[in-house]
């Protein structure tokens, strides 16, 4: 699909000398207009778009935030609330950018499960998938950053807790410990170069989306059936098919945003973040936010020690584990057929991961004083590296995929799942 | 086929520790509170301010703030509320000239001015009652009285996964109000029969503490801050009143120190309304226009 023929033609003297120093035009028209797309995308294709649009509002209303936040320890918890009070729409601007931090993260968690359930990191598309999953991590950077800055008792000790994850790698944890935190415990050092950090990592984000935005316009778009496009019966020019539907799934979107933006702001926070960080009194539960919570649940559960590596070594393995080894999912999947939906005995095996990373985030969000807590922790780890490491590698073995349609447009005129 | 058994087995393993293990937990007795004694949980009040369409009751936040003046200001400060705030539309929404003769009536530090003090201004922040954490604590048997500003936020217990679900459609928001009017009204003269710690043996209360049912630990540092009678509220301007009752304080203090860490709240969820209400019309439109546009493709 890459090859297909620029339609652009110079409609005047100045596109064309245009055209021919920069063709910014003919790329835009190229890559935002004509590129063809797969006919059949549903709505689950519609986040790649949103996301898009919650790095801009993340980066717009982080700018503006940054002209008022002042990144130091005796003032920071204090300027955030002045920028609720007295700066103009300040309150409303703060609500988006930090409600605005969770939905970046409903969002992109649909899209990643969206990815693994259609196959869409399988070949030619391994690239784009490594770069979606750097994306990723870098979110998580950000938002971590981000989460420390308005320095409540929460951020601090959220912080205190994450950095000293570092401190059990062998050789380098505690001189990488001091110079994440700037000295040998949280406070100011830390504040200002988390504040530093949070401003460059959008921007370092924008550069990668424009890579994995690149790499999905090579091999073009997968999709629900799976199939590669074979004509151009399959396919329609993105706009205005596409930019039209991508819009339509964006307002959608902005309405539950809006709903925790002017109804809920402070739901999907904690209540000790109301209180400034004070590094002498430690907060009952140290509890991340929700969308680290499946992640932190690994760290927790691995609580017993393995031939020489201690306990917290070992969690940490599992915990940086759990990320990246989505690197390496396109080819732990063996499977030849893409889509799961022609994959009889994938499903079950998927909804049941989807059902496992849920409960690990519930699990993360609770006490391990509650003894089932631990156990059913190592049951969602053990599971949660089944699916990759034995699960996608194996089921290919067992699985008679259902017949595939010859092309997408012929699953337009009779889907064969129906 | 090996293989396969095994991994069937494996995920029928998961599916029933994961379905069985939450339920014995509920029967589990092993499961009480370790560190904190265990507190009744927060009964929820009715707040004007509560819900989609919620807003501050004016007069309610006037009562509030009166008990805020005469009583708690005393030990609390409130250091991120000016005087000028309480002028502002959705708050007290006192007269510019009440509030310029209330702040006229307080003493401000201001070394650039001869004296070191003079007369309060609209824009001045509400005076703190002790001038560092040394002297309140000397003043407060060791304890420190928390700042007001935000501690309305700061307060509320963690609901329960299926509560907060049901949270984010109702948008309850209100856990520190709740928690507030519990404390205020959670409190005993002695130590209830019966309270044990968590190993069994007879709570005793340290000297100097009160015993309330809320407070997690049950020693507070605070004693009993209102009594009935304690605050005269003014009559209404039809001659009405409400009751001079602790309970009463309570809910129009909680009311008032929500506001004050959540001063715009009136205007937000008014906004919301609107913001809301237009995106489901745009949706509607950007659907309609969307099909429009796909009408003459099969997909």
């Amino acid at each position: 699909m890459a090859e297909h023929t620029s339609s652009y033609t110079p409609s005047n003297g100045l596109e064309k000398w245009l055209d021919e120093r920069l063709p910014l035009i003919r790329f835009s028209k190229e890559h935002l207009m004509d590129f063809p797309t797969p006919k059949n995308l549903n709505y689950w294709w519609t986040f790649g778009a949103i996301l898009a649009m919650m790095l801009v509002i993340q980066i717009v209303t982080g700018i503006v935030l940054a002209m008022h936040f002042t990144p130091e320890a005796t003032l920071a918890f204090n300027s955030v609330e002045l920028i609720k009070r007295d700066v103009s729409g300040g309150r409303i601007i703060q609500a988006v950018h930090s409600t605005g931090a969770s939905m970046f993260f409903v969002a992109v968690y649909i899209h990643i499960f969206r990815g693994l359930y259609f196959g869409s990191y399988k070949a030619p598309r391994e690239v784009l998938w490594i770069l979606g999953v750097l994306i990723l991590l870098l979110m998580m950077a950000a938002a971590f950053f981000g989460y420390v800055l308005p320095w409540g008792q929460m951020s601090f000790w959220a912080a205190t807790v994450i950095t000293n994850i570092f401190a059990s790698i062998p050789v380098i944890g505690d001189p990488l410990l001091s110079l994440l935190r700037g000295g040998f415990a949280v406070g100011n050092p830390t504040l200002n170069r988390f504040f530093s950090l949070h401003y460059l990592t959008p921007f370092i984000i924008a550069a990668v989306v424009v890579l994995h935005i690149w790499a999905l316009h090579v091999p073009g778009n997968n999709n629900p059936v799976g199939v590669e496009v074979k004509s151009s019966r399959d396919i329609l020019p993105f706009h205005p098919y596409y930019t039209m539907k991508d819009l339509f799934g964006i307002v959608v979107f902005l309405i539950p945003f809006a709903w925790l933006v002017f109804f809920a702001p402070d739901i999907l926070g904690h209540s000790s973040n109301y209180e400034m960080a004070n590094p002498l009194v430690t907060p009952p539960e140290i509890v991340p936010e929700w969308y680290f919570l499946p992640f932190y649940a690994i760290l927790r559960s691995i609580d017993f020690p393995l031939l020489f590596i201690d306990s917290k070594l070992l969690g940490v393995i599992f915990f940086g584990g759990s990320i990246l080894i989505l690197f390496f999912v396109p080819w732990l999947d063996r499977s030849k057929v893409r889509s799961g939906t022609f994959r009889p005995l994938f499903q079950p095996f998927y909804w049941l991961f989807v059902l496992n990373f849920l409960m690990l985030m519930y699990l993360g969000s609770q006490s391990t004083t509650i003894w089932w807590v631990p156990i059913l922790g190592k049951v969602g780890v053990v599971y949660y590296f089944a699916y990759f490491l034995i699960i996608l590698p194996l089921l290919p073995r067992f699985e008679v995929t259902r017949p595939l349609p010859a092309s997408i447009s012929e699953n337009v005129l009779r889907p064969a799942h129906t | 086929m090996i293989h396969k058994k095994n991994i069937l087995a494996a995920v029928v393993g998961v599916l029933l520790v994961a379905g069985v293990a939450p339920a014995v937990a509920d029967d589990a007795p092993a499961a009480t509170p370790t560190v904190n004694l265990g507190q009744p949980d927060v009964p929820l009040q009715p707040w004007s301010f509560g819900g989609v369409f919620g807003r501050y009751d004016q007069n309610q936040l006037r009562r509030g703030f009166q008990v805020f003046k005469e009583v708690c200001s005393t030990c609390h400060s409130a250091n991120l509320m000016s005087f000028r705030n309480l002028d502002e539309d959705g708050g007290p929404a006192y007269s510019e000239a009440q509030v310029k003769a209330l702040a006229a009536t307080y003493q401000i530090a201001d070394p650039s001015v001869k004296g070191g003090k003079r007369p309060g201004l609209p824009s001045d922040r509400w005076p703190a009652p002790f001038a560092t954490e040394k002297e309140a604590r000397d003043s407060n048997g060791g304890a420190l009285p928390p700042d007001w500003s935000v501690l309305a936020k700061a307060r509320g217990e963690e609901r329960p996964l299926l509560n907060w679900i049901g949270d984010l459609f109702t948008v309850y928001q209100e856990g520190g109000p709740d928690y507030v009017h519990a404390l205020m009204t959670g409190y005993h003269d002695t130590v209830p029969a019966g309270v044990t710690n968590a190993d069994g043996t007879p709570f005793k209360l340290p000297d100097g503490k009160h015993y309330n049912d809320y407070f997690p630990g049950h020693a507070i540092g605070m004693p009993p801050p209102l009594t009935d009678g304690l605050v005269k509220y003014a009559k209404g301007a039809d001659g009405s009143s409400v009751p001079l009752t602790v309970d009463q304080y309570s809910r129009d203090v909680s009311a008032f120190m929500m506001w004050m860490a959540e001063p715009g709240l009136d205007a937000r969820k008014e906004a919301g309304f609107r913001v809301v209400v237009f995106l489901l019309l745009f949706a509607a439109l950007m659907w309609l226009v969307k099909r429009k546009i796909w009408s003459n493709v099969e997909h």
